[in-house]
């Protein structure tokens, strides 16, 4: 790892000053950040630690959107008794990252703002039509994940929480990398009634995307059967040693449907 | 530049100096001597270095020692008794064979700990998925999860 300056800041201001120096980086839970810094991926010149903005973490619901703070650790999101009763296929989505190690000190704010095209939460944030709430204002999803590790955050723009829409029913189907637990193909699948279903899809690409042919087939009859004949191109979706695009194309179909069978239940 | 951090580690006020970008496992080895929290991979993927950081079973290798600042640390130092009475979750892994080379032992020990403190009475396969993060190249986990289950029972009878 390379030297850097270290910053513990106590305010939400006194970090996205810091954050908006050139070679800065916002550390979170580090989960990703300080392995990609061990292995000289990321040289930041200054590390701005979040850990002591204890206003970061939180969650609350009003019913309608289930808020959560950006410094929410995964496995709090899994534990929660109210993430549980709004939303209960976020908190196995989030049950579901890396290992409990990883789960303790990985986050919520952190995991969206390194957009990796792997990552579990991006599904979820995007299927859950979900606002993005930083120091600066809101991102709608719509226009947030702006491709591989890009999101649309500027230089000292941070999260501080992620509002999720409570659909009627939801779930998140993945196949993972037995080794890194990352996806290989994730979908999170989302009901909000009347029509409107939204299919998100992580793993497969480079950046996490809509299936709008899954959505609308769903949003005409949501029934595992509306999904199982569509199938996906594998043009533009990710081919590495771990799986073929045709074989995550595949997947892509295979994950929706369970996903489907899961929110019916 | 050198800075100063100061944790509590084993129930003891503890600080030093070193350089900002120092690993937590760095400093718990090589500042504090503290050498049964292992480094296997050094990618966060072995669990060797596994600690427990307020209340939670995390890898130290994938934090920075400022990450931990004010935090309360638990080493494999430090679970047995006072008087070296092993804790009851050492004392499962030695009675059902939960390790051959012992490299994996305290990282598998932590985890478990925080684990059971969690969930006092887990089936097999839950201490089959806690064990994600913790990788053995001799025993094939089988008597690491007899072991487990041992030992959560035996701590839920010592409250």
């Amino acid at each position: 790892m390379r030297a850097f300056q270290y910053h513990r800041p106590a305010s939400l201001a006194e970090a996205a000053a810091l954050a908006a120096r050139p070679e800065a980086k916002l550390l979170a839970g580090g989960q990703s950040l300080v392995q990609a810094m061990k292995l000289r991926l990321a040289s930041p010149s200054d590390v701005v630690d979040l850990g002591a903005l204890k206003d970061l973490a939180g969650i609350k619901t009003d019913g309608r959107t289930l808020t959560i703070g950006a410094m929410t650790r995964h496995a709090e999101v899994a534990e929660s008794a109210e993430v549980k009763k709004a939303i209960p296929a976020l908190a196995q989505l989030a049950g579901m990252i890396g290992d409990r190690q990883v789960r303790a000190m990985g986050t919520l704010g952190g995991s969206i703002a390194n957009n990796d095209p792997a990552a579990d939460y991006p599904a979820a944030v995007l299927a859950l039509d979900a606002v993005i709430h930083t120091n600066k204002g809101r991102h709608d999803v719509g226009t947030f994940f702006k491709g591989l590790y890009e999101t649309a955050l500027a230089p000292g723009e941070i999260i501080t929480a992620v509002e999720f829409r409570i659909p009627q029913r939801a779930a998140y189907m993945k196949f993972k990398n037995p080794a890194s637990r990352f996806a290989i193909v994730g979908v999170f699948v989302a009901d909000f009634g009347g029509g409107n279903v939204r299919v998100a899809v992580t793993g497969a690409g480079p950046c996490v995307f809509r299936q709008t042919e899954m959505e609308k087939a769903l949003a005409a009859k949501f029934d595992p059967a509306s999904v199982a004949s569509i199938k996906v191109s594998p043009a533009g979706l990710n081919s590495d040693l771990h799986a073929s695009a045709e074989y995550r194309a595949h997947l892509v179909t295979v994950m929706a449907k369970r996903a489907v069978e899961a929110a019916l239940k | 530049m050198a800075v100063r951090v100061s944790m509590k580690v084993n129930g003891k006020a503890v600080s030093g100096e070193m350089e900002e970008r120092t690993l937590l496992v760095t400093f718990i080895r090589e500042h504090l001597r503290l050498t049964g929290t292992h480094v296997g991979c050094d990618t966060a993927q072995c669990g060797a270095c596994t600690v427990i950081m307020n209340g939670r079973a995390v890898k130290s290798c994938s934090i920075l020692a400022m990450q931990a600042e004010g935090a309360d640390i638990t080493t494999i130092e430090g679970v047995a008794a006072p008087d070296g009475t092993l804790h009851p979750m050492q004392a499962a892994f030695k009675e059902h064979h939960g390790l051959q080379c012992g490299f994996c032992t305290p990282g598998m020990v932590m985890n478990a700990i925080d684990f059971a403190r969690r969930n006092p009475n887990p089936t097999e396969q839950e201490i089959r998925e806690a064990l994600e993060g913790n990788l053995c190249r001799c025993t094939g986990y089988h008597n690491i999860v007899k072991s487990i289950a041992a030992g959560a029972r035996a701590m839920a009878a010592a409250k």
